[in-house]
């Protein structure tokens, strides 16, 4: 029915509002979903263009200053070695879909984000973080080679033997070197599809570092915690730590189906949330809630991979319910030597300012060594927030106090920091601008957060 | 009970992957025709790897309907499903002067499919069993000044598809129907459609998989656009010609 002469259905570039998974801030751009190399190539000649995976990174580091280029046909996956376990795949491919098709043949992701509807591009751009990141590092530990388009519209295949600086500029690079086109990544064996969760109720801060710090050894740890109780109880939260099951420790119904577990109803948020449905007693009841439950379920249980790794994922569009303005996240990383005061600091002032975010978590991080990356030998603490005066003025005032402590910011989860507070937080920004120069990579890759941040 | 082979027409569409996409994942073997088959090398690859199911890529042009007895004879089995997503729109102010385009988009609408589906539906006769689907089009409920051309070429293939299932109704061979309203995919690329009545290719294959296992036999896709065009062929001719939609 529809024809490309009809009045109404017009051929026209098509300019789209667009944001990331915060919803905010939006921004005009010409969205564009390219079938061949050829056509991304076309976009980028355009010049100030931008990839895009799946929008989940929270800001507007996946909005083109001019071009975004949605990645989204490229989702093929191209080959698989069973011994190794490495995955030649096309940047657009979904997290999700990699885990249907090899966790039943006995592979996970090395490190995977708290949701698995990102694509492998986004995950490699914004070098993303688990769990497990005291002991296994960031997912660029474990990426054979990148193929890249770059400037000119070439592909180049890095790797760590072969241009190897670009390879690893490009980890933690937030799209800004080119459009990462296709991949090999190493996955993990495992034995089961089953995580053996350890849960900790933890009454303050301080007793949920000394928990962090004994609890080194474990593969997976994160905690949650309530940011609305104050004073001796700051920073009350409940720990989670977590080991890949191995078949020895399934019970004999499950043994025999070690990759079988029970298919969850997926919920969905039709509409936006009123705003101020989420308010701060809502949040405050959800919390005392949540820590409770965890609490009285305290101890070792068998849990399976999607509610541990991806509980959020259940429901689908959650991000709805923060209403139409959106909301923002904050996530800083602070060194280990001013974590615990540094952390105290940031909590006073989220409960001070009554804010509660209904998300707050908290990781332990390892050594990092990367260009740009995110992670620091320290811990990493991620909050949310509607958006609103308030909670921009207390933005503000978080972003100072990880200033005071020698932290920095996550990219994927910024929407709205200056630059000038990046580029206090993290000198390799001034760094990585530079590298930007030298390889004429400023004018073709722009987002409107590398225009923002200055980089 | 391994599951029989579904055999896809004109493959590289986007509707017709992601009905690819959907039969992989319940196991069924695949064979993909299309008439640039190297082009569908990534597809295949990634539906083994992701399905663990065998997909066999075959050329297939719709428009040289002398080759399609030996098309057929080439496929691995006879498919117990069959599926064409072929069409093309072409551009209807060329197709008001150039007859030679006109007709190509008349011959790949509708001579094109119907030939290779008759030939399928009467071996699927002869075995005793076989599915047929026909994607077509709500363009072919009415023709329009703005695409006329292409929507009498799917009115053909729509009443084609119509007399097949009543000439099989009574035996083991079934046609199922689709007209879908929009869907955003190549041929609408860079349009601007109404997101409430656009679909996704996705939303297709799922609607197909449905349909084809509950026996239907004519789909919309979005239920709107049944009444969307049930109230688009209650409109007198008189006042009908007049309108521009
Ligand atoms: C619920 C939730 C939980 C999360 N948990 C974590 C977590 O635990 N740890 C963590 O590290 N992150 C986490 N994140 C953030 C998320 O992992 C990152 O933002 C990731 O980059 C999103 O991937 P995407 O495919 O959606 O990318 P997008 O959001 O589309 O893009 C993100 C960045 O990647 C770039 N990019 C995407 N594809 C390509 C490509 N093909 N070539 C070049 N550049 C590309 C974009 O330009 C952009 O800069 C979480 C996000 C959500 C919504
Ligand atoms: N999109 C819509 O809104 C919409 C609405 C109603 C109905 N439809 C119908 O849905 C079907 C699928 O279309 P689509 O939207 O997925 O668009 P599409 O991607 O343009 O699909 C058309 C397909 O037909 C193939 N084809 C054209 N001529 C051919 C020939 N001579 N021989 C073999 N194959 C040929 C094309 O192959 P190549 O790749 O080689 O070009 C392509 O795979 C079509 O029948 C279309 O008419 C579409």
């Amino acid at each position: 029915m529809p024809c490309q002469t009809d009045p109404v259905w017009r051929y026209i570039p098509v300019m789209s509002e667009l944001s990331g998974w915060g919803r905010f801030p939006r921004h005009k751009t010409q969205l564009a979903a390219p079938r061949s190399e050829g056509a991304i190539t076309a976009r980028v000649a355009e010049g100030r263009a931008i990839a895009r995976g799946n929008g989940r990174a929270y800001g507007d580091s996946a909005v083109g200053a001019r071009q975004t280029v949605s990645m989204r046909y490229f989702n093929h996956m191209l080959s698989f070695d069973e011994k190794t376990g490495v995955l030649v795949a096309e940047a657009g491919v979904i997290l999700g879909d990699v885990i249907s098709a090899f966790l039943p043949r006995g592979w996970f992701p090395a490190v995977t984000p708290g949701t698995k509807f990102v694509t492998l591009g986004g995950m490699i751009a914004a070098d993303v973080h688990g769990k497990n990141h005291h002991k296994d590092g960031s997912f660029g530990n474990f990426i054979d080679w990148i193929e890249l388009i770059g400037p000119d519209g070439t592909l180049r295949r890095c790797s760590p033997r072969s241009n190897d600086e670009l390879f690893r500029r490009t980890i933690g690079g937030m799209g800004l070197t080119g459009v990462i086109l296709r991949c090999a990544i190493r996955l993990r064996p495992v034995e089961s599809a089953w995580i053996r969760q350890t849960m900790q109720p933890l009454e303050n801060l301080d007793a949920a570092l000394e928990a962090f710090e004994a609890a080194d050894a474990a593969t997976y740890s994160v905690a949650w915690i309530d940011c609305l109780s104050q004073g001796d109880r700051l920073g009350r939260s409940l720990l989670m730590l977590g080991e890949h099951a191995t078949a020895a420790e399934l019970s004999e119904d499950k043994v025999r189906y070690p990759f079988e577990t029970p298919r969850k109803n997926k919920k969905t948020v039709p509409f936006d949330l009123p705003q101020g449905v989420l308010s701060q007693y809502t949040v405050r009841a959800f919390n005392a809630l949540y820590y409770w439950k965890g609490a009285r379920q305290s101890g070792e249980s068998l849990v399976d991979w999607d509610t541990y790794f991806y509980p959020l994922d259940a429901i689908l569009g959650w991000n709805r319910i923060y209403g139409r303005k959106g909301f923002m996240q904050f996530q800083c990383a602070l060194p280990l030597e001013s974590s615990p005061e540094g952390l105290r600091a940031l909590l006073e002032a989220t409960s001070e300012a009554g804010a509660g975010s209904f998300l707050a978590v908290l990781k332990r991080f390892g050594e990092q060594e990367s260009p740009f990356s995110f992670p620091m030998l320290g811990y990493t603490l991620a909050l949310d927030f509607p958006v609103n005066a308030k909670t921009l003025a207390l933005m503000e005032e978080l972003d100072r106090i990880t200033l005071d402590h020698g932290g920095r910011f996550y990219l994927a989860k910024d929407s709205q920091m200056s630059a000038e507070t990046l580029h206090r937080s993290d000198p390799r920004a001034a760094d990585y601008a530079a590298y930007r120069d030298s390889e004429g990579l400023r004018a073709p890759f722009q987002s409107r957060q590398s225009e923002r941040l200055s980089l | 009970m391994t599951k029989g082979p579904v055999l896809i027409l004109g493959a590289t569409s986007d509707m017709a992957q992601a009905v690819a996409r959907s039969y992989a994942a319940l196991g069924h073997p695949l064979q993909l025709a299309a008439r640039r088959p190297e082009a569908l090398e990534k597809l295949k690859a990634d539906l083994e790897l992701r399905h663990s199911v065998p997909v066999s890529l075959h050329a297939f042009d719709v428009l040289d309907t002398g080759s399609h007895p030996a098309f057929i004879e080439t496929l691995p089995a006879l498919p117990e499903i069959a599926i064409c997503a072929v069409g093309m729109m072409g551009e209807q102010v060329e197709n008001e002067q150039d007859m030679a385009a006109a007709a190509q988009v008349m011959r790949s609408n509708y001579e094109g499919p119907a030939t290779i589906l008759a030939l399928l539906a009467n071996r699927f006769d002869a075995r005793g069993s076989g599915q047929i689907v026909g994607i077509s089009s709500v363009a072919g409920l009415r023709g329009r000044a703005t695409n006329y051309v292409y929507g009498s070429a799917k009115a053909g293939f729509t009443a084609f598809l119509s007399g097949l299932r009543n000439r099989f109704a009574k035996r083991n061979v079934h046609v199922l129907t689709v007209l879908p309203g929009f869907v955003a995919t190549r041929m609408t690329e860079g349009m601007d459609l109404p997101p409430r009545l656009t679909a996704e290719p996705e939303e297709v294959a799922e609607a197909i998989v449905k349909a084809l296992s509950k026996g239907r036999n004519v789909i919309y896709v979005r239920k709107i656009w049944w009444l969307i065009m049930a109230i688009i062929t209650s409109i007198p001719e008189a006042i009908f010609k007049k309108l521009r939609i």
